[in-house]
């Protein structure tokens, strides 16, 4: 089942001012959303926070709630071993498959380590990197 | 100095008389010729024997831009197309540009008005005069160039750009004026800093004139302190006929030849004409222009028109240095921009949401201006480049609208001011 592997993203729209990052995560504290890993790409005017929560659901309409740009996106979380070559293994899959890695950061909890990725069609890289044996992190895991 | 001393310093009495003659015989034509103008004089039930003095003047309808706009391209003609020898085109945001047509006998008063005005600031047959200012349908590059022809200096018909190229003739041909915008003169100065060129020690250049778009006294200081170049203002639009006064070299105002032009200055919002000296909107009839004639055209600069005379010795009135706008139209990079035309543009952009912002800063020499969005959520997307081109694609959308290239920068929703009476969407940070 792909879907299990499939894990919601919320993306954020930040302007890239003093203070503009700030009053974001005042708004996830304050709507009481817990960020278990984030990565914030930035332009010259703007960044963009992506963050995966706890509860993305619930999480996705009170962040929409308080007025702020926010949108689902799906990411594949990829188990990453104590080891050379995990990352590599992943992406060498992909690449040979052809899906184009979007952009990707590392999360490292207390049970596991993984590595987010945007691939453009989650469910087939999904397919691919199970049948070449790559392990893949649950929603239930994180 | 003087071009036609007889006609400059003409004796206050002697110049209102030869004014309201003008007048007179220019409203009777125009009632009796020109449907247009017949049919705006009936609007407001005004006869031409109803102007029995100068100030009887106040009783005909202003003239705005938007009825040349509505008219264009020449259904305002006061003459047939075979006697139209140039036309000119203001550049401007809107869908219609202003066109302006010149009979022979216009482009000769407005040359002669170039000549008295180069005269008045001493320059003549010695001299060399560099029109730095851009040639084509812009009227400044060829406007100062048949003024200064007409008195005898030799013209270098530089136009606009390759400044080194610009610098290294101004030495070679020993220039001595040169005519361009205040903002093209400053990167003027900025690259003969870079290249080590000192005007008063490497060149002839002494004299500046520049006007085309709005400048301060401050400016003027500091460029006249930092190039030891003396900088004069100049006046016109192109319904004018183009650039076409300066301020003498007293520099106490810009004269505006009486017997070619009447100025007068109306209260920006009851249009209720004001005194000598006090400050409003710019009114112009110009008494002599064949093809395109102008009533009491509302400019929409704001001045003072001062009526004393001249420390010169010239009996035209003078108007003070253009302090601003009665309208929101503004001047950016010499192209005549509207916010509501900006806003017109925005919103047929559904990528954009509903505020924003205009910002204009001045980089160097150049304008720039700055469009904040707050975008619409329905287009947000996590990955940079997809915003990278949505912003690239409301700066086209937008350059197809106002032919004027313009950053954007993107907000979030709520990020941008909130108005709640009048909004104030322009912050206009160049130091003028």
């Amino acid at each position: 089942m792909p879907e299990e592997n499939v894990i919601i993203q919320l993306s954020i729209f930040v302007n890239n001012e003093p203070g503009r990052l700030a009053a974001i995560a005042r708004t996830l504290k304050e709507s009481n959303v817990n960020m278990k890993a984030f990565n914030l790409a930035e332009s010259a005017e703007f960044g963009i926070l992506r963050a995966i929560v706890d509860d993305p659901e619930e999480s996705f309409e009170k962040i929409r709630q308080k007025g702020i740009i926010v949108k689902k996106t799906q990411v594949i979380g990829i188990v990453i071993n104590d080891a050379p070559g995990s990352l590599f293994d992943a992406a060498d899959v992909c690449g040979r498959e052809g899906i184009n890695i979007e952009y990707g950061y590392a999360y490292a909890g207390k049970n596991l380590s993984a590595f987010f990725i945007r691939v453009d069609e989650p469910h087939r890289a999904v397919t691919a990197l199970k049948e070449a044996g790559i392990a893949l992190v649950k929603g239930t895991d994180i | 100095m003087f071009w036609n001393s007889e006609i400059e310093c003409l004796p206050k009495e002697g110049l209102r008389k030869l004014q309201y003659g003008s007048i007179k015989s220019l409203i009777s034509k125009l009632y009796s010729s020109n449907a247009f103008y017949r049919h705006k004089m009936d609007s407001v039930n005004v006869k031409p024997d109803d102007i029995r003095s100068l100030s009887d003047i106040s009783k005909l309808p202003f003239m705005t831009k938007q009825e040349f706009r509505d008219n264009y391209p020449t259904k305002m003609f006061s003459v047939p197309n075979t006697d139209i020898v140039r036309y000119h085109v203001s550049s401007g945001t809107t869908g219609k540009p202003t066109l302006v047509g010149y009979t022979r006998k216009d482009l000769d008063y407005w040359t002669d008005a170039l000549a008295r005005s180069l005269t008045s600031i001493g320059i003549g047959e010695d001299d060399t005069l560099q029109v730095s200012y851009g040639y084509g349908l812009f009227t400044g590059g060829l406007g100062l160039h048949y003024g200064a022809e007409r008195v005898g200096a030799s013209v270098l018909p530089a136009s606009t750009g390759s400044t080194e190229r610009q610098l290294e003739l101004m030495q070679d041909l020993e220039v001595t004026a040169i005519a361009c915008t205040p903002s093209y003169f400053i990167h003027i100065m900025d690259v003969a800093k870079e290249i080590g060129i000192d005007f008063l020690r490497d060149t002839k250049l002494r004299k500046a004139i520049l006007g085309a778009e709005p400048w301060s006294e401050g400016m003027r200081k500091r460029i006249e302190e930092s190039s030891g170049i003396r900088a004069y203002d100049i006046y016109g639009t192109s319904e004018l006929a183009g650039p076409m006064f300066t301020e003498c070299e007293e520099r106490n105002g810009i004269h505006i030849c009486g017997d070619m032009a009447y100025i007068e200055t109306v209260d920006p919002d009851s249009g209720e004409p004001l005194e000598s000296g006090e400050k409003g909107e710019l009114v112009i009839t110009m008494l002599k222009k064949e093809a395109f004639p102008l009533v009491r055209y509302r400019i929409r600069d704001l001045s003072a028109v001062y009526d004393d005379v001249c420390a010169c010795g010239r009996s035209s009135p003078r108007i003070a240095r253009i302090s601003g706008r009665s309208d929101d139209m503004l001047i950016v990079r010499g192209i005549n921009v509207f916010p509501s035309q900006i806003e017109y543009a925005l919103m047929q952009v559904p990528q954009v949401g509903n505020q924003y912002m205009i910002v204009l800063t001045r980089d160097g020499a150049l304008d720039n201006m700055v469009v904040q969005v707050e975008i619409n959520p329905e287009y947000f997307s996590d990955k940079v480049k997809d915003m990278i081109s949505l912003r690239s694609h409301i700066e086209s959308e937008l350059k197809k609208y106002l032919n004027l290239a313009v950053h954007v920068e993107l907000k979030a929703p709520g990020e941008l001011p909130r108005f709640d009476g009048k909004a104030s969407r322009v912050k206009d940070k160049r130091s003028l």
